[in-house]
C-alpha cells in the first residue's frame, strides 16, 4: 500500500536532505526545529492490463459513444497528440501515447476509415526529432503514416493550415489546425502529468496558433494565475482556455478526448534513490548516491547530460478515460489528485527547491538559465492549491549550476532572450511591452520553429511569464552554486553554498526563518491550508 | 622694426605644411600685419594647394590665438586668410618647381623667399632626400633666374651639417671649413639617381620577384590574385626604399655625416651657394627644433619626429636604455626661437644679416644630457603614463649604456621576438589566441622601433660638436625692446629644467595621447568601433560564411549529406578514406580556393536533387545551426532590424546555405549545373566567389542597388578575404586567424570574437544522423562505395 505525502519536521536526528543541482546532487543540513521537507505521495499501484483498460475506455467512454460507433468509411479522422515535453524523464517504451494511437488505429481500420491523420499537438514547442516521434508513437506507426505525409507536426505559423473556430465573450479568438478543424472527429491523446494539463487545454493550446496562445500566455493573465496546478477558478489562464474551450466545443469539430494519468515511478534503477525519503536509504542507496555524485564530479558535464537525458523512467499508468472532454478531464484530475494532492499547513518564509537537468522545455537538450527560473518559479513554486508553500515576500532559494549553456538547435530565441532582453529587463510585463513582439514576428525563429527543431521565438518570454506569479509573490531569489553573472543577470541574487543563501535571505526574512523544502521529483499538489 | 621691415612685403614660403612652417606662418600673420604670403605646396592626390593649406595649416590649434586676437578687431579669420594668403601648387623636387604659368607669375613678385622644405626624416631614402635637400635649393634658384627676378632667400638648413666632429662649428659653409674632402654635389646627385634606377632594376630581376611574391603569399595567404599582386608590389616598393635608406646612411657615413637628411643638406647649401648668382641668400641653421617656448603658446608642437618618440617610448617602459653621454650635450632649440631668428634674418636683409645664422643653444646655454634623462626620469616618475590595464608604468634608471651596447640587447630581443612571430604564424591559431599573437608583434614592431630610434638619434646624443651662436647674437644686438620682445630670438632665455618639465613633456604626452588616468578605458575602442558599424547609416552588411558565422567547412557539410545514407560499416569506410585524404585537400585549400571548391566538389557528382533537397533542412538543423556562433547570427539580425542589407558570401553550394535564406537579403554561393536525370553533375554553374571576386561582388551589388561601399560592412575570419574587407568602409575581423588579426591591430578594424553556444550538442565527425534500416531501404536501396563515390 503505498504511503501519502508526508511533512517531516526536520530535528536534529535528520539526516542531509537530497538537493537536485542540475546534472548532480548534493546533500544539505536545514536548520532544525523550523525546517519542514515536503515528500511527495509514493507511487500508486499500476493499472496492470494496460492495453485492455485503453480499449475499455474506447469502448465505454464517458458522456459520448463508444469510438467504434463514432468511426464510418470515408470520415477525416484526425489524432492529436501530446509531444515529448512530457513525461520526464522519457517514458520507457513502449509509450502510452504509441498504445493509445494503435487501439484507436485498429478501431479505425477496422470501420473502414483510410482519411486518418496523426497530428503532434506541440503548440509553440519545438518540432521533434524523428527519434522523438518513433519513441513516442512506436516504428510501426510511425513508418506507416510517416512516409505518406499522414503523421506531422503541428504549425502554430502555417497561415494556410489555420481556421478560426470562434470568439468568446471576452473576444478570445480561437484559432486552430485546419486538418482538426475540418475533421469529423478529433481524437486527442493526453498525457496528464500534472494538474494543468489536460482537458481543454490539450487542443486550445497544442494545436492553436500563436494569436490564439497569446490571449492567455502573457504576463498578466499568469499573474493571475494561483496557481497553474490547484482550482480552475484560482487560475486566470484556465479561466479563459476553458472559455475557448466552449467556442470549441460549440462551434467546431467533435473531440474524442483521451486522457491518462501515470504514477510517480519516475526515475529507474539505480536511481530509485532520488524517489525515496533520505532516513529510509538503504546502505546500497547510500553507495550509489556516493558513486554517482562522485563520478559525476569527474564526469565532463556534456558526458552527463547525455546519461540524464537517456535515462527512461517505468512511469506506469494509473488510470486512462476516455469521451466528452469536461467529463474525461474531471475523473482526470481526481485521478492525479489521488496520486499527487496532499496536504501542507501553513506558509514559511522560506522555500527550497533542487532544480534538476530538466523541465518540460528541454527534453535531450541543456537546460539553459531561463528554463531554471521556469523550473523554479514557473513548475516547482507552483505545486500548490490554495497557497503558496512560501508566504508573500519570502525567499525562495533554489540550487543548480546556472551555466551560460543553450542549445543553440532548439533554444536559439533564448540565447538572444538571454544577451537582449534579460539585460536590459528581468519584469515580465515589461519585457512583453518592449520585446515580445519583435521576437514573436522575427522572420529567423519562424522559420527555425517550422523547418528546425527550434521553439517558437516567443517561447522563451513564455517560459518566462510562466514564473511570473513566483517572481510577484517572492521577496527575494537565490540561487545557490549558480555562475555568479547568469545568476545576476535572471534578477537573483548568486550564492555559494546553502549557509550562504541563508545568511542572504536574513536581509529579507531574519535571523531565524521557517524553511520549506520542497523533496524533487516533486510530482505533487501541496494543498496550504 | 621688424614687422615694419616687412610689412607690404610679399613672402613666399615653401614647406609651409611642416612644423617650422607652421610656425613661420602664424607668427608672420599675427606679428607682422603688413605682410602677404604666397605658400608653394606640393599638391596632393586628392587635394589642390589651395585646400591643402586650409586643411593642413589654418586648422591647426597654432592659430588659435591669431583667431582669438582677431575676434577682437572684427575681421573674420578666413576673411584675413582670404586678403593676405595664396596658395600656389608646386613642387620643390620638380625642376621648374611645377609651377603653372599663373602661379609662376605669382612667385615672380615675391620679395622674400623662406625656403623651408625638407625631406627632415632621418632615415629618408638617398634618393628622395638628394631630391628635396640638395636641389630643392637649386631648383628655386634656377626658377628665379629663369623668372629673372632676384628676391632675397632665406634658406633653412640645419647646424648638423657640420658633420660628425668634436669641438667648434662656426656659421660658415663646411666647404669653406677645415675638414672639407671636396665632395661635388653634382656627382652626388648624378650617383644617387643612378643608384635609385640601379636598385629598381634589381628589385625586378626574376629571383627579387619570386621572392616578394613568396613573401606576399606567406602574409596573406589565399586572398586572390590581385591583392596578392598589391601586395608584391608593395613589398617590392618597400624593398627599394629600404634599399635605399640604407644606401643614404651609409653614403652620409662614409663621408662624415652622421644621415642622409644633414648630408644632404650640407650639399644643399654648398649647392645653393654656387648657383645663386645674383641672388640674395641668407641661410638659417637651427639645431634640434622643439616645442614652442611661448609663441603662439608654450608647448606647442606639430609631428613628432626627434626627441619625442625617444622620450615616450622610454615613459611607455618599451625603450629602457638609450645611448649617450651623460656629460655631453643635447643641442634642442624652442621652435619659436627659431621661426623669430627666420623672420629677423629676412627683415633685416641680405646685406646686414650673416651668410649663415646658427640657432643652437650648446655654446652660449648648452643642455646637458643628464639633465635632460634627470627631468624626463623625473617627470615621469610624478605622472607616470598607464598602461592598457591602467596600471602605471615605471620608469627605469637611465645607465648611459655605450651605443653597442643598446643595440646588442635589442638586436638579441628583436630575434628572440621574431622567432617566436614565426612559430606562432605557422600554428593554427584563431580568435583570442590569434590577438595574443598579434599583440606579440605588436611588440616586435616596437623592439624594431626602438632599434632604429637608437640608430638614427644615438648620433645625436653623442654629438659633442659645439655650434658657434656668434652671428645670432650680433643680430640680437641689432634689435630693439621691442622687437626683442616681440621676436625672441636668445637661446639664453630657455631655462632647461622649467622648459623640460612645464612645458616640453605636458606638451607631447598630451600630443601622443598616452593614457595619464589610471583605472580600465571605459569607452574603449571595440565599444566605438561597435557602435560605427551598428550605425543606421550603414548601407550593406556581408558576411562570409565558414569561421565567421558558424565553425563549419564544405567538407563537413558534404561529409553530413554523404553519410547520412550510409550504414554503419560504410560510413567507417568513408571516414577512413576522408582522413587519408585530408592532408591532399588541405594542401590544395591552401594554395587556392577556387581549385579547392572545383576539385571538392566534384564528387557531389551523381547525387540526386530530391535526396540533397529532401536532407538539406535536417543539415540546418543538425550541422550548420549546432555548429553557428549565435553572436553572428544575431548580428546579422541587428543589421536586418537597422534596416541595413545582408549579404552572404560563401563557396559553399547553394542548397547547403539554402536554411541561413531568411537571414539574408542576398545569398552568393557556389553552385552545381544539374543534369537532366536530376543529379548533380558536379561540374560548377557559378564559380564560387573566393579572394577578389568577393569585393567585386559586394561593389556590383551596392552599385546596382544604389548602396554607399564606403558605408557598407564586411565580416571575415582569414586574410583571403582582405580585399573583401579592404572594399568596404567598415571591416570587421571575426575570430581571425593570426595575420589577420595582426592587419586588424594595424588598421584599428573590429574584432569580434565569436562562440559556439556552450550548450550545443557534442558532434565527434560531421555524420549525418543514421536513418532507420527500413528508412534507408525504402528511399534509395543498398548503396555501394565502389570507386569511392558515395552518390551512385
Amino acid at each position: 500500500m503505498p504511503r501519502p505525502g508526508f511533512v517531516l519536521e526536520v530535528d536534529r536526528s535528520t539526516p542531509p536532505l537530497l538537493f537536485w543541482r542540475g546534472e548532480n546532487f548534493s546533500l544539505e543540513k536545514l536548520p532544525a526545529g523550523r525546517s519542514r521537507v515536503i515528500y511527495p505521495p509514493e507511487p500508486l499501484e499500476p493499472l496492470h492490463d494496460i492495453d485492455g483498460a485503453i480499449r475499455g475506455a474506447l469502448l465505454n467512454p464517458i458522456d459520448q459513444d463508444p469510438l467504434p460507433a463514432q468511426l464510418f468509411p470515408g470520415m477525416k479522422l484526425t489524432i492529436a497528440f501530446d509531444d515529448v515535453s512530457l513525461p520526464l524523464p522519457k517514458m520507457r517504451r513502449p509509450d502510452v501515447r504509441q498504445r493509445a494511437i494503435e487501439a484507436v488505429l485498429d478501431l479505425a481500420a477496422v470501420a473502414g476509415v483510410d482519411d486518418v491523420h496523426i497530428i503532434a499537438a506541440l503548440g509553440l514547442h519545438r518540432r521533434m526529432h524523428e527519434y522523438e516521434m518513433r519513441h513516442a508513437l512506436g516504428d510501426r506507426v510511425y513508418d506507416a503514416f510517416h512516409g505518406r505525409g499522414m503523421l506531422y507536426q503541428h504549425d502554430a505559423e502555417d497561415h494556410d493550415n489555420l481556421t478560426v473556430i470562434g470568439t468568446t465573450d471576452e473576444g478570445e479568438v480561437l484559432e486552430i489546425n485546419k486538418r482538426a478543424a475540418d475533421s469529423d472527429l478529433i481524437v486527442y491523446v493526453n498525457i496528464n502529468s500534472v494538474a494543468m494539463d489536460g482537458g481543454w487545454k490539450s487542443i486550445t493550446t497544442g494545436l492553436a496558433s500563436y494569436r490564439s496562445l497569446s490571449h492567455h500566455h502573457n504576463p498578466e493573465t499568469l499573474e493571475n494565475t494561483r496557481s497553474l496546478m490547484g482550482h480552475r477558478h484560482q487560475s486566470a489562464l484556465h479561466t479563459s482556455v476553458w472559455r475557448l474551450g466552449k467556442v470549441l466545443r460549440d462551434h467546431g469539430p467533435k473531440v474524442f478526448q483521451i486522457e491518462t494519468t501515470l504514477n510517480t515511478d519516475m526515475f529507474p534503477s539505480p536511481f530509485e534513490f532520488i524517489n525515496k525519503r533520505e532516513w529510509e536509504w538503504t546502505a546500497k542507496d547510500r553507495g550509489t548516491f556516493l558513486a554517482t555524485t562522485k563520478s559525476l564530479n569527474r564526469t565532463p558535464i556534456k558526458l552527463a547530460r547525455k546519461i540524464f537525458h537517456g535515462m527512461e523512467g517505468p512511469h506506469q499508468m494509473t488510470s486512462v478515460q476516455a469521451g466528452e472532454t469536461e467529463a474525461v478531464h474531471r475523473l482526470t484530475l481526481d485521478n492525479v489528485h489521488k496520486q499527487q494532492l496532499m496536504e501542507v499547513h501553513g506558509q514559511t518564509d522560506i522555500l527550497t527547491l533542487g532544480i534538476p537537468f530538466v523541465c518540460p522545455y528541454n527534453p535531450d537538450g541543456v537546460m539553459n538559465p531561463v528554463l531554471v527560473m521556469c523550473m523554479g518559479l514557473g513548475y516547482l513554486f507552483n505545486m500548490y492549491r490554495n497557497k503558496p508553500l512560501v508566504r508573500e515576500g519570502g525567499v525562495v532559494i533554489m540550487t543548480h549550476p546556472c551555466y551560460r549553456d543553450f542549445n543553440p538547435v532548439h533554444h536559439p530565441s533564448y540565447i538572444d532572450f538571454f544577451e537582449q532582453v534579460l539585460a536590459d529587463t528581468t519584469n515580465p510585463a515589461e519585457m512583453s511591452r518592449k520585446w515580445e513582439k519583435q521576437y514573436a514576428e522575427d522572420e529567423w525563429y519562424r522559420h527555425l520553429y517550422r523547418t528546425g527543431n527550434a521553439y517558437h521565438g516567443v517561447h522563451p518570454f513564455y517560459a518566462w511569464y510562466w514564473g511570473a506569479h513566483g517572481l510577484q509573490h517572492a521577496g527575494k531569489v537565490i540561487i545557490v552554486g549558480g555562475d555568479p553573472s547568469t545568476v545576476r543577470r535572471l534578477g537573483f541574487t548568486p550564492a555559494s553554498t546553502l549557509d550562504d543563501a541563508f545568511e542572504i535571505a536574513s536581509d529579507v526574512v531574519g535571523r531565524s526563518p521557517t524553511i520549506s523544502h520542497l523533496h524533487v521529483p516533486a510530482l505533487l499538489i501541496a494543498d496550504v491550508q | 622694426m621688424i614687422a615694419e621691415q616687412l610689412a607690404d612685403k610679399r613672402i613666399a614660403i615653401t614647406g609651409s605644411t611642416g612644423f617650422v612652417g607652421t610656425a613661420l606662418v602664424e607668427r608672420l600673420l599675427r606679428s607682422v600685419p603688413g605682410c602677404t604670403l604666397v605658400l608653394l605646396v606640393r599638391p596632393s592626390k586628392r587635394h589642390d594647394a589651395t585646400e591643402r593649406i586650409h586643411r593642413e595649416i589654418f586648422k591647426n590649434n597654432a592659430f588659435d590665438r591669431l583667431k582669438a586676437e582677431l575676434a577682437t578687431t572684427g575681421e573674420p579669420f578666413a576673411q584675413m586668410i582670404a586678403r593676405r594668403v595664396v596658395a600656389i601648387g608646386g613642387d620643390v623636387s620638380t625642376d621648374g618647381l611645377g609651377l603653372s604659368e599663373a602661379d609662376r607669375a605669382t612667385f615672380a613678385t615675391c620679395d622674400v623667399i623662406i625656403h623651408s622644405a625638407a625631406a627632415v626624416s632621418f632615415d629618408s631614402p638617398l634618393d628622395s632626400a638628394v631630391e628635396i635637400n640638395l636641389m630643392g635649393p637649386v631648383r628655386i634658384v634656377e626658377t628665379l633666374h629663369a623668372l629673372e627676378v632676384t628676391p632675397h632667400i632665406v634658406a633653412v638648413s640645419t647646424c648638423y651639417v657640420a658633420g660628425n666632429r668634436r669641438g667648434n662649428a662656426p656659421e660658415a659653409l663646411v666647404s669653406d671649413g677645415h675638414w672639407d674632402i671636396g665632395l661635388d654635389w653634382r656627382k652626388e646627385v648624378a650617383a644617387s639617381r643612378r643608384l635609385r634606377g640601379d636598385v629598381e632594376a634589381e628589385s625586378r630581376t626574376a629571383t627579387q620577384l619570386v621572392h616578394f611574391r613568396e613573401e606576399a603569399r606567406k602574409e596573406l595567404g589565399a586572398a586572390g590574385g590581385p591583392a596578392l599582386a598589391a601586395k608584391t608590389e608593395n613589398l617590392r616598393e618597400a624593398w627599394v626604399k629600404d634599399q635605399l635608406v640604407e644606401a643614404g646612411r651609409a653614403r652620409a657615413a662614409s663621408v662624415g655625416w652622421p644621415d642622409a637628411y644633414a648630408y644632404t643638406k650640407a650639399l644643399g647649401e654648398q649647392a645653393l651657394t654656387e648657383r645663386k648668382g645674383n641672388i640674395p641668400v641668407n641661410i638659417v641653421r637651427p639645431s634640434i627644433i622643439e616645442s614652442a617656448l611661448a609663441e603662439p603658446f608654450p608647448g606647442w608642437i606639430r609631428g613628432f619626429r626627434m626627441a619625442e618618440p625617444v622620450i615616450l617610448s622610454y615613459a611607455r617602459g618599451l625603450l629602457t636604455e638609450f645611448p649617450g653621454v651623460p656629460e655631453g650635450t643635447v643641442d634642442v632649440i624652442p621652435v619659436d626661437i627659431v621661426v623669430a631668428a627666420i623672420i629677423a634674418v629676412a627683415a633685416i636683409g641680405p646685406e646686414r644679416a650673416a651668410p649663415i645664422t646658427q640657432v643652437a643653444s650648446g655654446s652660449i646655454n648648452p643642455l646637458k644630457y643628464k639633465t635632460l634623462v634627470d627631468n624626463v626620469r623625473a617627470w615621469f616618475t610624478e605622472h607616470p603614463l598607464y598602461d592598457a590595464e591602467g596600471q602605471p608604468i615605471v620608469v627605469p634608471e637611465w645607465q648611459f649604456p655605450a651605443r653597442g651596447r643598446v643595440m646588442e640587447q635589442l638586436r638579441r630581443a628583436k630575434s628572440i621576438a621574431a622567432k617566436t612571430e614565426r612559430v606562432l604564424q605557422s600554428l593554427p591559431l584563431r580568435g583570442k589566441q590569434a590577438t595574443w599573437a598579434a599583440n606579440l608583434e605588436e611588440k616586435k614592431s616596437e623592439i624594431d622601433r626602438a632599434f632604429e630610434y637608437v640608430q638614427l638619434y644615438g648620433l645625436y646624443t653623442e654629438c659633442e660638436a659645439i655650434y658657434q651662436v656668434d652671428r645670432l647674437m650680433e643680430m640680437w644686438l641689432l634689435l630693439d625692446e621691442g622687437d626683442r620682445s616681440r621676436f625672441n630670438f636668445d637661446p639664453t632665455s630657455v631655462e632647461w629644467s622649467k622648459y623640460i618639465s612645464t612645458i616640453h613633456l605636458p606638451s607631447i604626452v598630451h600630443h601622443s595621447r598616452a593614457k595619464v588616468t589610471p583605472g580600465k578605458n571605459r569607452n574603449d575602442r571595440t565599444a566605438r568601433l561597435r557602435r560605427a558599424v551598428m550605425s543606421p547609416d550603414r548601407h550593406l552588411a556581408a558576411f562570409d560564411l565558414e569561421n565567421t558565422l558558424i565553425s563549419s567547412n564544405v567538407v563537413e557539410s558534404y561529409s553530413w549529406l554523404a553519410t547520412r545514407r550510409l550504414n554503419a560499416p560504410e560510413r567507417v569506410r568513408y571516414v577512413l578514406r576522408t582522413l587519408l585524404e585530408a592532408p591532399r585537400l588541405s594542401a590544395i585549400d591552401r594554395k587556392d580556393r577556387s581549385d579547392f571548391l572545383r576539385f571538392f566538389y566534384r564528387r557531389y557528382e551523381d547525387a540526386p536533387i530530391a535526396q540533397i533537397a529532401e536532407d538539406s533542412p535536417e543539415l540546418l538543423s543538425q550541422l550548420i545551426l549546432a555548429k553557428s556562433f549565435p553572436a553572428g547570427l544575431r548580428r546579422v539580425r541587428e543589421h536586418r532590424a537597422l534596416g541595413h542589407r545582408t549579404m552572404l558570401i560563401t563557396g559553399a553550394l547553394d542548397f547547403a546555405v539554402e536554411g541561413l535564406r531568411p537571414l539574408f537579403d542576398e545569398i552568393v554561393a557556389a553552385k552545381l549545373t544539374v543534369r537532366p536525370d536530376g543529379t548533380y553533375s558536379g561540374n560548377m554553374a557559378v564559380v564560387p566567389p573566393t579572394g577578389e571576386t568577393r569585393a567585386e561582388i559586394i561593389a556590383d551589388y551596392c552599385a546596382a542597388e544604389g548602396l554607399r561601399l564606403e558605408d557598407s560592412i564586411a565580416y571575415a575570419d582569414s586574410t583571403s578575404d582582405l580585399p573583401m574587407l579592404e572594399a568596404v568602409g567598415f571591416p570587421v575581423a571575426v575570430n581571425p586567424e593570426t595575420r589577420l588579426a595582426a592587419i586588424a591591430r594595424k588598421r584599428g578594424w573590429l574584432v569580434e570574437h565569436w562562440e559556439k553556444a556552450s550548450g550545443a550538442p557534442t558532434m565527434v565527425l560531421p555524420l549525418g544522423s543514421m536513418l532507420s534500416e527500413r528508412e534507408r531501404r525504402r528511399s534509395f536501396g543498398t548503396q555501394s562505395l565502389g570507386e569511392g563515390r558515395v552518390f551512385q
